[in-house]
């Protein structure tokens, strides 16, 4: 084999165990919502005296940010579509279009945040209030992350353009996205939908 | 000003004394290590050959060195904790105040779990699991290194709050709320408690997807899952503990985290908090640790029975299904830690009774091991004795476990030094013993020379003794009503003379690491005379003796095909190790400074978040952002050793065994 090949075959047998590596990543990081939705559950109406869920959510203003989160989901898998069929140019395009919504939801978040604190209802307001700042924030840092990566694989494909290792990371950042899109899904039902009712 | 080097205000002098001698301690040691790699110009030979080395034997033996550091400074603890309880009696306040013994018992705990028997079971897992899976590495090469290089960096952290604050908590080794919230302990020591073991936690996260997935994809060609050895199995379930309980552990303390510093109400008595939800979490984590921590033990003893009785292990698939048996239970006993904290009669009973279920596959091993024995040719060398004082000191402890977990006795008992003595004797006897053979046992496959068997025995016995000695008072006292965590008793209770006995099993201990030392030290200096030639001392059974000690970068010239569970031995009977053939390159892992910088980073985020400076904290974030870019886009990760090179490693090591 020649030394350009060997290190080919390295890489293709590095994509199948990172993959398998990052599904038990995300199995790890699944818990971690499951810790925090636990945690919300119990203390969702440990209020102490301040306001509940019902007086503070907007659902219209949930249904657009979940809207906008679930296309983005829908343009990161015809990002990994075009990146398998080794079109540069749309991958490039739906990525970006996914980081431009990835971001829009990000702004419409804080946008939240900022009102519901400025209303006097912050994280330190009660264990109702802390809880939901957590666990509806950890998603909001893992978009930010998310975000992050997605930059820093927009600056590999400019420079290297589209190999095996840019198709095995943007299929990684597609799982990755799908999982927050399901997150923000089980969020939107417990914490906003169950909040209201 | 937020450093306060050598100033603790209201402590009083005898502490000071003790805190300024820990101080010098750590500040020596780490100046002398550094004086000492400037003159003997050593500095970039560590950095080059281990610090940023990616290959799984060398990051073990680095966790092995943090471990055995760590084992010292827990060891110190201890030292004080028995003086104070056998001096502390009546009239005498023994030699340290209240506030402090609460430090030393948290450090105490805090080290031994995290940062030795943890770095221990690491360490082990790191130099033998790809050996014995026939693998030329892990899966991730460069997160296993990231992986210890968070460990670390928890381990320097926990030493840093003796310099930098002069506290730790004083809470406990799980540090409860409503106790370790802001309005109770608002000193930085329960922050230092927080962040070390949440980095090291993270570390060990990573770890833990790393092994599974090298355990599911990195394994010989032949070698199905019933043809792993079972140190694979019992590593493949600690892992997934690992996996399914550390991420709990890291949400625990975020919220702990945000409670202390940004006024959130989750576990505090005011705003609605529930301090029992944190109860309730820190066990689902903590349950499944304990047995994070057993498994890869049961692992190493398994090997070491079958290896040195000479006979295939006995009830191999029993054993797998046991192992299984236990990761399943493992979340389903937390509650078994706090029977008397209000859950209800019914709760308690399904959690008493999946604790006594427990017992029954872990009684398995225990009668599959002793089954191995039976008609076997046994050599009791230093892994057996090691082995045997596990059994007995186990089974004492694992009958008083099943005590505890009936709910009417654990109302008794709860909170008395009978629990103490439980874990104690469960943790050392169980775990540490069985890192200790596991160490005894694969010590010439990892070094290339053999350690001395002579004193490797005299500490084992030294061990168990000690063990007896010192934690049987405490089962007494315990019975006694002894509650734990005393730093003081009335003279009229009687209980001194138990405590000096549990002192003098203390004594018995450190006279046992005295001879480990001792025995690491002349192995070392004598390495010359005791060099392993042919790669199997043992006369072992599994794939990681196939291999030249210390095994080569690659592990394997060739890798394996396996058709038996003792593989290797297999071969022997068959005559002939392995069929010389034509080598091919090997592709390896180029070393990397990434992990260590990654840490670096971690490490200062969690310094600036401890002592309140934001400035540092997003220069740390902005760190692990960069890093982590310029590691993306670096290409050349890997290197090829060509085949050359791998036949003059080979024909030399043909030549050492004529």
């Amino acid at each position: 084999m020649t030394k350009i090949s060997m290190l080919q075959n390295e890489i293709q047998k590095e994509t199948e165990t990172s993959l398998l590596g990052f599904w038990i990543y995300m199995m790890t990081d699944c818990i971690v919502f499951a810790s925090l939705f636990a945690v919300f559950i119990v203390l969702r109406n440990n209020t102490a005296g301040g306001k509940a869920g019902s007086d503070l959510f907007s659902l219209s203003f949930i249904l657009t940010e979940t809207i906008i989160l679930l296309t983005s989901s829908f343009t990161s898998g015809l990002a990994l579509l075009a990146a398998q069929r080794s079109h540069l140019k749309q991958t490039v395009i739906w990525l970006c279009t996914t980081g431009l919504l990835g971001t829009s939801f990000l702004i419409l978040e804080l946008h939240e945040f900022t009102k519901l604190d400025h209303s006097g209802n912050s994280w330190r307001g009660s264990a109702f209030l802390s809880s939901y700042f957590t666990l509806v924030g950890t998603h909001g840092l893992h978009i930010t992350i998310g975000l992050l990566w997605l930059f820093a694989t927009l600056g590999y494909l400019y420079k290297k353009g589209l190999n095996e290792v840019s198709v095995r990371r943007i299929t990684m950042f597609s799982i990755f996205w799908h999982f927050l899109d399901i997150v923000w899904i089980f969020i939107f039902s417990v914490v906003y939908l169950l909040g209201v009712i | 000003m937020i450093i306060s080097l050598f100033s603790s205000t209201s402590v009083p002098s005898t502490d000071r004394l003790v805190l300024f001698f820990g101080q010098a301690m750590v500040v020596g040691a780490a100046l002398l290590i550094a004086l000492a790699l400037v003159y003997f110009k050593k500095v970039g030979w560590l950095w080059k050959n281990w610090l940023t080395s990616l290959d799984h034997k060398k990051i073990g033996i680095m966790y092995l060195v943090v471990a055995g550091v760590m084992l010292l400074r827990g060891l110190a603890d201890t030292v004080l904790l028995r003086f104070q309880q056998a001096t502390s009696v009546g009239a005498s306040q023994g030699i340290i105040s209240s506030n402090h013994y609460q430090q030393i018992f948290t450090a105490h705990g805090t080290m031994m779990i995290f940062f030795v028997a943890m770095g221990l079971v690491f360490g082990i897992i790191n130099l033998i699991l790809p050996l014995q899976i026939g693998s030329r590495d892990v899966a991730f090469p460069l997160l296993n290194n990231l992986s210890f290089w968070m460990y670390a960096a928890g381990a320097i952290l926990i030493n840093l709050s003796l310099v930098f604050g002069g506290e730790f908590a004083a809470t406990g080794w799980l540090a409860y709320p409503p106790l370790s919230e802001l309005q109770f302990s608002p000193g930085v020591g329960v922050d230092y408690w927080i962040w070390s073991i949440q980095i090291a936690g993270i570390g060990t996260l990573l770890s833990g997807i790393n092994f599974i997935t090298t355990i599911l994809t990195k394994r010989a060609p032949g070698m199905s899952m019933m043809k792993m050895p079972v140190f694979v199995w019992s590593v493949l379930a600690a892992m997934t503990l690992v996996a399914a309980a550390f991420p709990i552990l890291t949400v625990t303390l975020v919220l702990l985290t945000l409670d202390r510093t940004i006024g959130t109400h989750f576990f505090t008595t005011a705003g609605g908090g529930n301090a029992m939800m944190y109860v309730n979490l820190i066990w689902a984590w903590g349950h499944p640790e304990v047995y994070i921590l057993i498994l890869p033990a049961f692992g190493i003893y398994s090997e070491i029975v079958a290896t040195f009785s000479r006979k295939r292990l006995f009830g191999y698939t029993s054993m797998v299904y046991a192992i299984l048996a236990i990761t399943g239970l493992s979340f389903v006993v937390w509650l078994h830690h706090f029977f008397t904290m209000g859950a209800g009669a019914n709760v308690n009973a399904f959690f008493g009774i999946m604790t006594m279920v427990i017992a029954i596959p872990t009684g398995l091993k225990v009668f599959n091991w002793l089954f191995t024995m039976y008609r076997g040719r046994i050599n009791f060398a230093s892994p057996m004795i090691w082995f045997i004082g596990f059994v007995i000191t186990f089974s004492i402890g694992g009958a008083a476990g099943v005590m505890l977990g009936v709910p009417p006795i654990d109302f008794q008992l709860h909170n008395t030094l009978f629990l103490v003595a439980h874990f104690h004797t469960m943790i050392i006897g169980g775990a540490l013993f069985g890192y200790f053979a596991g160490i005894a046992y694969w010590f010439p496959k990892v070094f290339g020379f053999k350690l001395d068997e002579k004193l490797g025995k005299i500490a084992a016995y030294l061990w168990i003794a000690g063990l007896i000695c010192a934690f049987t008072p405490l089962y007494i006292l315990g019975l006694m009503g002894a509650t734990r965590r005393l730093d003081h008793y009335d003279a009229s209770l009687g209980w001194q003379g138990l405590f000096i006995v549990a002192g003098v099993g203390v004594v018995i201990i450190l006279a046992g690491v005295a001879v480990q030392f001792m025995m690491f030290y002349l192995a070392i200096k004598n390495r010359k005379k005791n060099l392993d030639t042919t790669g199997d001392p043992w006369n072992g059974r599994t794939l990681e003796w196939s291999t030249t000690s210390p095994a080569p970068v690659y592990n394997f010239a060739i890798i394996p095909t396996v058709s038996d569970r003792d593989e290797f031995f297999r071969r022997k009977q068959l005559g002939g190790i392995l069929p010389r053939r034509k080598y091919a390159a090997i592709v390896m892992p180029n070393n990397s400074s990434f992990g260590f910088f990654m840490a670096g980073w971690a490490l200062m985020f969690a310094f600036s978040v401890i002592w309140h400076y934001p400035p540092t904290m997003i220069v740390a974030l902005l760190g692990v952002i960069g890093t982590f870019i310029v590691r993306t886009f670096d290409d050349t990760t890997t290197h090829i050793i060509p085949a050359a090179e791998i036949e003059a490693i080979e024909n030399k090591r043909a030549g050492a065994l004529v």
